[in-house]
């Protein structure tokens, strides 16, 4: 059970929190622009890092997304960044 | 029957006997014994019988690691099955029932199953069942297998109470190591938690006994103990550290007497392992005969229980600690044979008949142990004690992640320093000796100055013991499972020779006991028969718990009720009072129908009613999100699929909200307050994740200083009135005119008396409604309000089940119900949005993916069918002639008491293109002829909405 640092609320337990998004993920628009390949990209493929990770979560008690810097082998989390902050 | 009582001596109260059956008989022990001292000292040997060949089988061991003495006891709360002998304390009257036998253990009718093990090697029921037909024999295999039997009828309390807890320093282990570290850290004022699974400090001191700092071990522990307390830290026995989890999470399981289970979270900053070390067994024929025992075990029971495994005894064994044992049993009256596989040694203990070099080889005896076989001659004996070495407690510390190195003075696999973040100690390190043990732990505590010292270091000479694959007759290494050195030579022979291979073919180490006996013996067989080393080998995952762990202790509280509590009206009582029943909706409790009778025909009279007069229900669970601030329009615009921007102030618009796919996640309608405020009805069971949608486009996509969202849908009641009579209902019960005067699709804030209310003119069901709310503190007064002017407008309170048959002649959706997870909204008939919108909105670019172009796509119909019965929901849609393949399924369907005939919406392929079409419905081999309309049965030009 780890515990993860909500920017709002500080430490609780990852049962609070939910996975949003990938971080630095842009969100391809116009759609008139778009291909379906590229667009099933950005639903469908996430890159699954074996180590470090940015990921934006969000703590789904209060309902602050932000942007967490964790290893996912040593379950170290290293930074914890309010949004905006997925195209940084 | 060899295990006798010393007269005297032993931690237990020989003032208190205990009476207690085992398999019926009546036996007798004392206060102070567990169940497994108390049948060592008067009972059978024969405890149970094995998992597969039914062989009879008695104690090995003194704790966790017992893998054969596993009973079902029947005491004043009902049965407990499977619980290890060796853990559970004697109380009078207790009913012991061995596992996994027919009548019983000592007559085992499935006994036979052992003659025929020549035909039942590693992998046997996988092969042959597999292709005989596992499903046809699995019944019969499974009442043969197994451990002890759950009683139906017993419902332990959900008492076991979940407590959390923080600590600077976890001590896992109250023996000697883990009493120095928490000594030494308490002495620095850290808080401390030392936790033993015993019930009592010490570990292997309580039968070992040993001199610290000049006086006995007593002392030593007890002062440890008050240290540990005036710092602020607390000392738990009883309680099995079960787990370690990310973040230095640990689970704890607390055994109180005469009081439920506790299950402890515990953070620790700082955790010492001092886990201690479990003894091997050795390996030879029969090694699995009731009577042959851990040579440490039979110490613990002698010095701790006065209870003497037997009166003739072969001790075989590799190392130094066994002789201690030997003396102590010797001293007790027993005749020992100690057999030291070492040509050198320590001197022979005092009225011990040392065999140097010997080698034990087999035990005899076909029930229980009747002799061994020693260096090719037979020995005279009643038991076998045997030591094959000692294997390190390392599961909390692979379990956290860390790694093992092989140690050869331990001749043990043991933890790798900076894998993980413990600090380990004594001999769960390889640190056995006493000596040792108290530098380790002291270190370990960051203790300072010198460590507590022991008149004795302790030091343990060992030789290390293997299987020897050359060796004539049966070697069990996993007695809980059956597994032999055969089936080990079969799976290294078929190419299973991982170590997690081998687990998985043979179950190696896969019992309860997790093989903490088994799975070296199973490691250092392969090494044998592979040539490769130990480290080589490697070693299983370990995965929590360490010991089986009541799921009734891990549930808590989170039973029943408080499983996954459902939400409640404010106004429960109330409906309650008029007769209301109740079922839960989305999570919500709602009234289904109000009165007594069959719900059904309750629904038909209700859902009429409110179409000749007015209903009232309680709509409180409807969303109520707020979105306020000047980003309020821009933002839900992007997040719905319906423009809100374009809404004038005191207006309402139905919506949906997408998913980022492109489906239809949830719809609803949305008011416009003022310039800068919505509030977005999500559906009852949505609210959270539409907030969550709305939430990330305003801090992801958005300033988010320009808007905020606030979910108040628990902050209000609303009852809803629709019928035609809904207004005259309002007016009498004094609703404001300006409000009463709203147009469809109206909404208006304001007083009433004295306090707010909201009113809202639209319609779920088709029909004339209000949709009133007041804050839920003014929830009862509205109640009374409408209930004084119901009676004289023939208002009637409904129940959700005539609210889904009135949406439903409407073709109202329910998301999740009439939709599924490719509906998108062109599916629903509300293609203009994806035509029109020319601005990005959240699951824009998934509307024209190729798949959200096709013509076939399923869509929205309505169903009329003959006869008087409703369809089943779920049931396929197929054409009246031609193939036989499922165009679409039925979602809704009901009675229409308005109608006077069955009504049903559909997910059908192209269904916007079939209307008139005539299809059959098919559903478990039964078929109806049904033809396709439009979604809305009733009054479709609307001419209702205005009463
Ligand atoms: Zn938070």
């Amino acid at each position: 059970m780890q515990i993860f640092t909500c920017p709002f609320c500080g430490p609780r337990e990852e049962t609070e929190f939910h996975f949003a998004a990938e971080a630095g993920k842009h969100r391809p628009e116009p759609a008139e622009e778009v291909s379906d390949a590229d667009w099933a990209d950005y639903l469908y493929l996430n890159d699954a890092p074996k180590g470090a990770a940015r990921e934006v979560w969000v703590h789904a008690t209060c309902g602050e997304f932000f942007v967490m810097t964790r290893d996912t082998v040593t379950r170290e989390i290293t930074d914890v960044t309010a949004l905006p902050g997925r195209d940084g | 029957m060899s295990g006798w009582r010393l007269p005297s001596d032993g931690g237990i109260d020989r003032d208190r006997p205990l009476g207690f059956t085992f398999d019926g008989q009546p036996l007798s022990g004392f206060e102070g014994d567990t169940l497994a001292s108390a049948l060592l000292a008067s009972g059978p040997r024969i405890l149970g019988r094995s998992f597969k060949y039914h062989r009879p089988r008695g104690l090995w061991g003194m704790g966790g690691e017992e893998p054969n003495a596993i009973l079902d006891v029947t005491g004043p709360e009902g049965v407990t099955p499977n619980v290890r002998a060796t853990q559970m304390r004697l109380r009078d009257g207790m009913a012991l029932a061995s596992v996994n036998a027919a009548p019983d253990a000592a007559r085992d009718r499935f006994g036979i199953m052992d003659l025929a093990h020549r035909f039942l090697p590693a992998g046997f029921y996988y092969k042959t069942f597999m292709a005989m037909g596992w499903m046809r024999w699995e019944p019969m295999i499974r009442r043969m297998a197994g451990l002890g039997r759950v009683d139906p009828g017993h419902h332990p309390a959900a008492d076991a109470v979940p407590m959390n807890a923080r600590c600077d320093l976890l001590v896992i282990g109250a023996g000697p190591a883990g009493l120095a570290a928490a000594r030494a850290a308490a002495g620095q004022g850290r808080a401390v938690w030392l936790v033993d699974e015993a019930g009592a400090v010490g570990g292997s001191l309580r039968w070992r006994g040993g001199q610290i700092d000049g006086g006995d071990w007593r002392a030593f522990a007890s002062e440890t103990v008050t240290a540990v307390e005036a710092a602020g830290g607390r000392v738990m026995t009883d309680t099995t550290l079960w787990g370690a989890f990310d973040h230095g999470l640990f689970a704890a399981w607390q055994r109180r007497e005469g009081q439920p289970d506790r299950h402890w979270r515990i953070r620790a900053a700082n955790v010492v392992l001092a886990a201690g070390a479990i003894e091997r067994p050795l390996w030879f024929a029969n090694n699995d005969l009731p009577g042959v025992m851990s040579a440490e075990a039979a110490l613990h029971y002698l010095r701790l229980y006065g209870a003497v495994a037997g009166r003739n005894i072969v001790l075989a064994t590799g190392n130094d600690a066994s002789y201690p044992v030997a003396a102590a049993l010797a001293e007790a009256g027993a005749r020992v044979t100690l057999a030291d596989a070492r040509a050198d040694g320590p001197a022979a203990p005092e009225g011990v008949e040392l065999l140097r070099g010997a080698r034990l080889t087999k035990a005899k005896g076909r029930r229980e142990v009747g002799g061994a076989v020693v260096d090719g001659g037979h020995v005279d004996a009643d038991t076998v004690l045997v030591s094959g070495g000692y294997t390190p407690s390392v599961h909390l510390w692979c379990q956290a992640g860390g790694k093992l190195d092989w140690n050869a003075g331990a001749d043990a696999l043991v933890p790798r320093p900076g894998t993980c973040g413990m600090a380990v100690a004594g001999a769960a390190n390889g640190g056995f000796g006493l000596q040792r043990a108290l530098e380790e732990g002291h270190r370990a505590g960051t203790g300072t100055g010198p460590a507590p010292r022991a008149a004795t270091t302790g030091d343990w000479g060992l030789v290390p013991m293997r299987p020897d694959p050359t060796l004539k007759g049966r070697q069990w290494l996993d007695p809980q499972n059956d597994v032999t050195l055969k089936d080990v030579k079969l799976a290294a022979q078929e190419g299973y020779r991982s170590v997690e291979h081998l687990k998985r073919y043979t179950t190696l180490g896969m019992a309860t006991d997790q093989g903490r006996s088994a799975n070296f013996a199973g490691l250092a067989a392969m090494s044998a028969i592979t040539g490769l080393s130990i480290p080589e080998t490697g070693t299983t995952t370990y995965r929590p718990p360490f010991t089986p762990v009541p799921l009734k202790t891990i549930a808590g509280l989170r039973r029943g009720e408080l499983f996954n509590p459902v939400k409640r009206l404010a106004l429960e009582p109330l409906h309650r009072n008029q007769g209301a029943r109740f079922r839960e909706y989305g999570g919500w409790l709602r009234p289904s129908v109000y009165g007594d009778g069959e719900e059904s025909t309750l629904a038909q009279a209700e859902a009429k009613a409110a179409r000749e007069t007015v209903g009232l229900y309680d709509a409180s669970p409807l969303g109520k999100i707020e979105v306020i601030g000047p980003g309020a329009a821009e933002l839900l615009d992007f997040c719905g699929y319906i423009r809100m921007s374009t809404l004038k102030t005191g207006r309402a618009r139905y919506g949906f909200m997408l998913s980022e796919t492109g489906i239809v996640h949830d719809d609803g309608v949305m008011f416009r307050l003022a310039e800068d405020r919505f509030i977005v009805s999500a559906s009852s069971s949505h609210v959270a994740s539409v907030r969550m949608i709305l939430e990330e486009a305003r801090q992801d996509r958005f300033d988010p200083r320009r808007s905020f969202i606030h979910d108040v849908t628990a902050n209000w009641v609303t009852i809803t009135l629709t019928g035609p009579r809904a207004g005259d209902l309002a007016h009498a019960a004094g609703l404001p005119d300006q409000m009463l005067a709203l147009p469809h699709m109206g909404v208006a804030e304001g007083l009433w008396n004295g306090h707010p209310v909201r009113v809202a003119r639209v319609s779920f069901t088709g029909d004339l409604s209000y949709e009133i709310s007041v804050p839920a503190r003014h929830g009862t007064a509205l109640h009374a309000r409408l209930e004084a002017a119901r009676a004289a407008h023939k208002g009637r309170w409904i129940g959700l089940e005539s609210v889904m048959i009135l949406r439903a002649e409407k073709g109202f959706i329910l998301v999740g119900k009439d939709t599924d997870g490719l509906t998108m909204p062109h599916d629903l008939g509300w293609g203009g949005p994806r035509e029109k919108r020319k601005d990005e909105y959240f699951g824009r670019r998934s509307l024209f993916t190729p798949e959200a172009c096709r013509h076939d796509r399923r869509q929205l119909v309505g169903l009329v069918t003959d006869g008087p019965d409703p369809l089943p929901v779920g049931a396929h849609l197929v054409a009246r002639d031609g193939p036989r393949r499922s165009l679409g399924f039925v979602t809704s369907s009901y009675v229409s008491p308005t109608l006077k005939r069955p009504i049903a919406l559909a997910l059908l392929e192209a269904g916007g293109s079939r209307m008139g079409e005539a299809l059959t419905a098919f559903q478990l081999g039964a078929t109806r002829s049904v033809q396709v309309t439009p979604a809305c049965a009733f009054d479709p030009e609307g001419g209702r909405l205005n009463g």
